[in-house]
């Protein structure tokens, strides 16, 4: 019994324990929240390129000697304008218009580093996440850029709501709904800087795409998913991390993994549970 | 043998009322529209429409017709190249509450997870407000609208659970919610057998002789004969407006879909006839008259 205890309680007498905990608290609400519009408006690949465009924004900011969540958040905003732009008006697909401003960016961050020489930790715990290495200030950038969004999405919830089913409509009563096109890949892409640090450009996208995922096939109304989705984001981070600390191994892939068998298990659930869950089937056959 | 190059049409497209007399009884008035996609030629030109209070108008017109166009000018989605949108004497950004909109089932995201109540509520929308609720009177408004679709019990469902006669009443109870004067629906018939597409024209009915003005784009001539006070014909420009049963005559069905159609009254409704050949108006007029 001790044993059980010291191994789930143990690692918190470490203040990089606490620090992490603490910042996978705030990322599992943020990207729940905002996974929840990711995974049912099919922006997962958008997602991935708002991470990947931030590399060119750490590069330039590490260089500069500017501060690089700030660069990574800076990059993130102007690729998430782009995308919503090329959507609007360009003549080439959506996912092609992704893919292209996606590899620009990246590009972009790679070609900067190539002008460096050495080695660079600082660098690289943006590119694969250092949750150990979470300071004070990195917890208030993420709270500070968290509480943001989710008052934004507080503040115009029907709005969204209106313009994720039904942008037609939605523009000929008055809601501004090009605004708010633009608006949700921003939320998606200051929710990517808030994750960045802690998990890495590489993973940060599953902790936006997983845990909704997992919670939509388990739920239908969006509260729900919402709520469900965090749920599964923080047990995720919590098992994530203890079977880092006490196996040795890297923490955001462990967290990725355990909210890849959480989704797992979630499909085994659904499956197992009825077709109620099908429901493009339900209505062809009424 | 049956033409098809343009014969004159006995119901003329409505010329433009004199200013003074323009909202006498119309919900809606639509003055020289043209419209259409930047880099294109208009999809619709010289376009003059009116749609009376307490009427149930049909808009007819083959694929390409331009509906769909003339629907999103009508509504401010497009701006139109030139010509006006007035509804209820204002122009259509400045009369939001008073127009309803239901779009083509297929424009709307059904994967999205909101409930039904969810979806009637949006027709409530009035204003852009942080942090706004619905009130008490907007939930009451759109139970009310649940109830005369008859799908109140569904409140809580999902909108993906829902077959596709049940989606079409969803948008519809969506469109009344908003308690506006005038409906502007578009395809609302579309992919619907027959006994749901019955219930759906009641409802439109029962809303028309409530007063309200309502606009039906759709494909379906025998429903426009039998259960619209006035039909428009669309093609690029409108080649007819009036009564239905004025309209909907030989000439200008063919003149509307480049085609020969008959509508014969048979079974005592009015039935669309597909007469490719010209052999029903070949000479043998009689029998289709006879044929009820």
């Amino acid at each position: 019994m001790d044993a059980a205890l010291d191994w789930l309680i143990g690692p918190y007498e470490f203040t990089f324990m606490q620090r992490a905990i603490v910042v996978l608290a705030i990322i599992s609400v943020v990207s729940g929240v905002v996974g929840t519009f990711v995974v049912h408006k099919g922006l997962a690949f958008s997602g991935d390129a708002l991470a990947h465009s931030t590399l060119a924004g750490v590069a330039i900011a590490f260089v500069s000697g500017m501060s690089i969540s700030l660069g990574a958040l800076g990059a993130a905003v102007v690729t998430a304008l782009g995308i919503a732009w090329t959507r609007d008006r360009a003549r080439v697909s959506y996912d092609t218009a992704i893919g292209i401003l996606f590899v620009a960016m990246f590009s972009l961050g790679v070609l900067v580093l190539s002008t460096r020489q050495s080695y660079t930790p600082d660098l690289f715990s943006f590119v694969f996440g250092d949750i150990l290495g979470i300071a004070r200030g990195d917890i208030v950038n993420a709270g500070v850029l968290g509480v943001l969004v989710l008052l934004f999405l507080a503040a115009f919830s029907r709005e969204l709501l209106f313009v994720s089913y039904d942008a037609a409509m939605a523009r000929t009563t008055g809601v501004p709904a090009r605004f708010f096109e633009y608006a949700m890949l921003v939320v998606v892409a200051i929710s990517v800087v808030v994750a960045l640090k802690a998990i890495g450009i590489i993973l940060v996208n599953a902790m936006l795409i997983i845990p909704p995922a997992s919670a939509s096939l388990l739920a239908t109304s969006l509260r729900r998913i919402m709520l469900l989705s965090v749920a599964f984001a923080l047990t995720s981070s919590v098992v994530g991390m203890h079977i880092s600390f006490h196996a040795g191994v890297a923490a955001s892939p462990a967290i990725v993994l355990t909210g890849c068998t959480i989704f797992l298990a979630s499909l085994a659930v659904s499956r197992a549970r009825r077709p109620l869950r099908m429901p493009s089937i339900a209505a062809a056959t009424e | 043998m049956a033409e098809l190059a343009p014969a004159p049409v006995h119901v003329a497209p409505r010329e433009p009322l004199a200013p003074e007399h323009e909202h006498d009884g119309f919900a809606l008035v639509v003055r020289n529209l043209a419209a259409g996609y930047p880099g294109f030629p208009p999809a619709i030109e010289g376009i003059n429409l009116r749609v009376p209070v307490g009427e149930l108008v049909g808009l007819i017109g083959p694929n390409g017709a331009g509906k769909s166009t003339l629907f999103k000018a009508m509504l401010g989605l497009i701006t139109p190249i030139e010509g006006e949108v007035l509804a209820f004497g204002r122009p259509v950004a400045k009369a939001r509450e008073q127009i309803a909109y239901m779009p083509q089932v297929e424009e709307v995201d059904w994967d999205f997870p909101v409930s039904v109540l969810d979806v009637v509520l949006m027709g409530r929308y009035k204003k852009f407000r942080p942090f706004a609720r619905w009130s008490a009177e907007d939930r009451e408004a759109a139970m009310a609208a649940l109830e005369r679709v008859q799908l109140a019990p569904y409140a809580r469902r999902q909108v993906g659970q829902l077959s596709g006669g049940q989606r079409r009443r969803v948008l519809m109870a969506r469109a009344i919610a908003r308690g506006a004067g005038l409906l502007l629906l578009d395809e609302p018939f579309a992919g619907l057998d027959a006994a749901v597409q019955h219930d759906l024209v009641e409802i439109l009915d029962g809303l028309a002789r409530e007063g309200k003005a309502i606009l039906v784009a759709t494909h379906d001539l025998s429903c426009v004969a039998n259960s619209c006070d006035e039909a428009i014909c669309l093609n690029r420009r409108i080649i007819a407006q009036g009564p239905s049963a004025d309209v909907l005559t030989e000439e200008v069905l063919s003149q509307t879909f480049q085609r020969h159609l008959l509508a014969v009254p048979r079974h005592g409704v009015i039935q669309v006839i597909n007469d490719e050949h010209g052999v029903m108006s070949d000479g043998d007029g009689g029998s289709a008259e006879g044929g009820r």
